[in-house]
């Protein structure tokens, strides 16, 4: 039963796929959505940018059911419809693919497709059924995946279609996407968005929430800005630009590349002969890896996530065990044993600003300044005397340090999770920047940071090099790799692919490289040393070996 | 989860919990025909009436501190600690030798050296359990519940054959000498103006504060302490920070164990004046509810050590005085520790109803 109670409206165009109107939601005193109100044609695709916590993933559960809004209507197809859970939601024709899928690793693609769709006790005919819906849906909009296959044996890519075909399968006319090329490919991303087009053609309607001001331009026919839980603005993405977008999703103007000068490099502060690491599983993610960088000089690993990049970031900074020889200033680093650890890598002048900042960079249930003396905390400052730390020197440094690379709200006292994934960047970024290090690790500096912090964030890196220092970046955002580094590598299967100057780098070329193939683009970048483990030819793409 | 205003957490939260937990209490006294009236003015005269009865709360308050310390330090660390008693009954061992050993002449030598004992021993039997889940991950609760019994085991297994006196009937040492007599409160000078008769409450009550202190420091002001919690709160971050995931774990769990072996000083050295078997009585145990319901902070251990003491010497007293079986009393404190314990996220949720409305009637 969709609420049919718009009987005296009159419906004079066609009605919106998709219209809210004053839509509000309230956690305790945080207005996480303040009278939101967009409409979406059918057939088109509407984006849905904001900087985190603007309050753009509360809309999209709001409209999802999994919360009820404090005050507002939902409009489908012009008729007002309660969505008080994900059933009715479903009900009403909206499909959602999360960040996070939601499949069974162990089932295959068909029994993921009908789970809580059967259409009787016997799964059969279920089964049948949805084999010949999935082979039209499949020709239909590119959609091909193997119905057979096993979802952990599928590439992230094709799992993300499985989750498209769950909605579709269940007659969805408006999907929503969150996020849906964070851990996408170059490649795999294209084809998502032709997918996506094929969908709109077909006159579905597509909501794309993303924080990717290119995908945004790219591919979607209307875009909404949300600001701390407003809309700021609906355009048509043909009459904006970039520029125009983060000003109005930050509320100034933003740097959207880092202004830097000609690196000048120096010395080899790095290098890396052989590397070898196996992680918990004996399983081998590193598989020798060759790799040098010089005092002032950015160096940028690419790749999809969980290629080894995480591996090299922890065994340099003394949290992984590995083999080879790494060399810092000429002298080895213990890749084993006792030395082998966070405190020796912080004597010898590495710092670590970790990828998973809220796992591994600070103690979320400490207050920002006991965390500005995390990994530091037997640094001779912080003590007053051989038995007891001086709480005190350290809460003035965390007020300085804070201060400096404008924390907010800067307040020393207050726990780590009570600040934003920004700002806890910051007092990571103030902790182990400012410790001078000759070496900077830096692995995901951005994710889940305000456009306006990674200005910032990427003015601070850049510093560091400029005074000299080496940094090894790692991002999984390829625009971050570009604009940031002066040399880039690219990491594959625990292989590096290819390495050359940044400023011959090209998306093409480097998506290549990511999915481990060589090939006229690659060869194009001038000053590159591909690896001969790049393959020439694409390979079965399918399914994973 | 719901968010409650601290203050409503920290004294709020106890108060209802106890309040619930007296409820059932009084119902289940109801229930088998007795006045829970009767109960409650015969437990509150009993543990809190009389400086009398004070001595006997503070006794068992004393030896809940160092249990509650010992949960505590190791909770920090995000090692559960279950293995008090054990470690308790070998800190008796250590403090009965030590007593036996020496004909100690005063009172002040012979304490000090019996605390090192009893810590000594105490730690040596957290030790293992420490470093079997250190290096070779067997869970520290699995392994501390079975020290204790394997350190009761041992205990009587001494006690019997070894160091019972010839000619002696029951599995107890020899009495301590004079010289290791520990002063009770009674018997101090200004304190003897308020405690009038003899009483168990002995000076380890001032160990117990000093040990209180002590943890505190220790937690928050030493980089051990720093490291302790670090890896309390995430152990990956901890590895990142380059803290040594098997040091903590062993030095918290020592100075645990430590701290629950000092306990003896308290019932062994201050009460009995012998090692008996089970001298910890279960206080290993009421350690953990002392920990949880002081929310894992020393100044919390004491105010909820002394409940507990209450709890033991006012449950005795209903035994001693009503037709109220003793086994009420364990009823009551299994009550008290469901509640303040494992129920008080209920509580909380239930307060959080209460809190959270009124924000929302403003917006």
């Amino acid at each position: 039963m969709k609420g049919e109670i718009a009987s005296g409206r009159q419906v004079t165009a066609a009605p919106y796929a998709i219209e809210l109107r004053g839509i509000s939601k309230a956690f305790g005193s945080v207005q996480a959505n303040k009278d939101i109100s967009i409409q979406v044609a059918k057939g088109t695709i509407h984006g849905i940018i904001g900087e985190n916590g603007a309050g753009k993933s509360t809309l999209m559960s709001i409209l999802y059911g999994f919360y009820k809004a404090d005050a507002g209507e939902i409009l489908i197809n012009g008729h007002p419809t309660a969505i008080p859970d994900s059933q009715a939601a479903i009900r009403a024709g909206i499909g959602m693919v999360f960040q996070h899928f939601k499949l069974v690793q162990n089932f295959s693609v068909l029994e993921n497709v009908i789970l809580g769709a059967e259409d009787g006790a016997l799964l059969r005919p279920s089964l049948a059924k949805a084999r010949k819906v999935l082979a039209e849906l499949a020709e239909e909009y590119e959609l091909d995946v193997h119905p057979d296959a096993v979802i952990e044996e599928l590439s992230v890519g094709h799992q993300q279609r499985v989750e498209i075909l769950k909605a579709l399968y269940r007659h969805a006319d408006i999907l929503i996407l969150d996020e849906p090329t964070g851990v996408l490919t170059p490649a795999e991303a294209d084809h998502l968005f032709r997918i996506l087009r094929n969908l709109k053609e077909q006159g579905k309607t597509v909501i794309l929430i993303t924080h990717k001001l290119r995908e945004i331009m790219e591919i979607t026919d209307t875009v909404s800005v949300m600001r701390r839980g407003e809309m700021t603005a609906t355009v048509r993405t043909a009459e904006t630009s970039p520029e125009q977008l983060a000003e109005l999703m930050v509320g100034r103007k933003v740097l959207l590349h880092v202004p830097k000068g000609e690196a000048k490099p120096g010395r080899t502060v790095l290098e890396i002969k052989g590397l070898r690491v196996r992680d918990g599983d004996k399983i081998e993610r590193l598989k020798g890896i060759d790799l040098t960088i010089r005092a002032g000089e950015i160096l940028g690993i690419a790749g999809v996530a969980g290629n080894g990049q995480t591996e090299l970031l922890e065994v340099l900074g003394g949290i992984a065990r590995g083999t080879g020889t790494i060399l810092l200033n000429g002298d080895s680093l213990d890749l084993t044993g006792k030395f082998s650890d966070g405190q020796s890598r912080r004597r010898r002048g590495i710092s670590h600003v970790p990828e998973d900042r809220q796992r591994l960079g600070m103690i979320m249930d400490f207050t920002a300044w006991e965390n500005i003396a995390f990994g530091y905390h037997n640094d001779p400052a912080y003590q007053k005397n051989a038995l007891l730390m001086d709480n005190g020197a350290i809460l003035e440094d965390a007020r300085g340090k804070m201060e400096r690379f404008d924390v907010r709200p800067p307040i020393p006292s207050l726990q780590a999770k009570s600040f934003s994934g920004g700002n806890q960047q910051k007092i990571i970024l103030a902790r182990e920047i400012e410790r001078n290090p000759d070496l900077l690790l830096v692995g995901q500096p951005t994710r889940g940071v305000d456009i306006g912090a990674i200005e910032f964030i990427h003015k601070r890196i850049v510093e560091l090099r400029d005074a000299g220092k080496a940094v090894l970046l790692v991002s999984v955002e390829l625009d971050e790799i570009m604009s940031l580094s002066d040399r880039i590598a690219v990491m594959f299967d625990g292989h590096l692919m290819g390495t050359g100057p940044a400023a011959s780098a090209t998306q093409v070329g480097l998506g290549c490289l990511m999915a481990g193939l060589g090939g006229a683009d690659t060869r194009a970048m001038a000053g590159w040393d591909i690896s001969s483990d790049a393959h020439e030819e694409r390979q079965a793409t399918g399914m994973r070996a | 989860m719901a968010r409650i205003p601290r203050w409503a957490d920290l004294i709020l939260v106890p108060l209802i919990s106890l309040l619930l937990a007296g409820v059932i209490s009084a119902l289940v006294i109801l229930a088998i025909g007795q006045s829970p009236m009767e109960a409650l003015t015969t437990m509150v005269t009993g543990a809190v009436g009389s400086p009398y009865a004070w001595g006997y709360t503070l006794y068992y308050a004393t030896s809940f501190m160092f249990t509650g310390l010992a949960v505590t330090v190791a909770f920090h660390g995000s090692l559960f600690n279950i293995g008090g008693e054990g470690q308790a009954q070998l800190g008796g061992l250590g403090v009965a030798l030590v007593c036996l050993a020496v004909p100690w002449p005063h009172w002040t030598l012979a304490l000090p050296a019996a605390i090192i004992a009893g810590a000594v021993f105490g730690a040596a039997w957290a030790a293992i359990p420490a470093y079997l889940q250190a290096r070779r991950g067997s869970h520290i609760v699995i392994t501390t519940i079975m020290f204790n019994y394997i350190g009761a085991a041992l205990i009587i297994y001494l006690l019997v054959n070894v160091l019972r006196p010839a000619g002696q009937m029951d599995p107890a040492t020899a009495r301590f000498p004079a010289g290791a007599a520990l002063p009770t409160l009674h018997e101090l000078p200004i304190l003897s103006a308020i405690f009038d008769k003899k009483i168990p409450a002995n000076v380890t009550l001032f160990v117990a504060l000093i040990a209180c202190w002590l943890v505190w420091l220790l937690l928050w002001r030493t980089r051990l302490g720093y490291e302790i919690r670090a890896f309390g709160k995430s152990e990956p971050a901890a590895i990142y920070a380059g803290i040594s995931p098997f040091k903590v774990t062993m030095l918290a769990m020592l100075i645990s164990g430590g701290l629950a072996g000092l306990m003896s000083i308290n019932n062994v050295m201050g009460e009995s004046g012998r090692l008996l078997q089970n001298s910890s009585e279960g206080a290993g145990f009421i350690g953990i509810a002392v920990a949880l319901m002081g929310r894992n902070h020393p100044i919390g251990v004491v105010l909820a050590a002394i409940l507990f003491g209450i709890l033991y010497q006012g449950g005795a007293e209903i035994g001693l005085w009503t037709s109220i079986p003793i086994e009420l009393r364990t009823v009551v404190q299994g009550l008290v520790i469901l509640f303040t314990g494992a129920l008080d996220h209920m509580v909380r949720m239930v307060l959080g109803l209460f809190f959270r409305p009124r924000r929302l009637e403003a917006a």
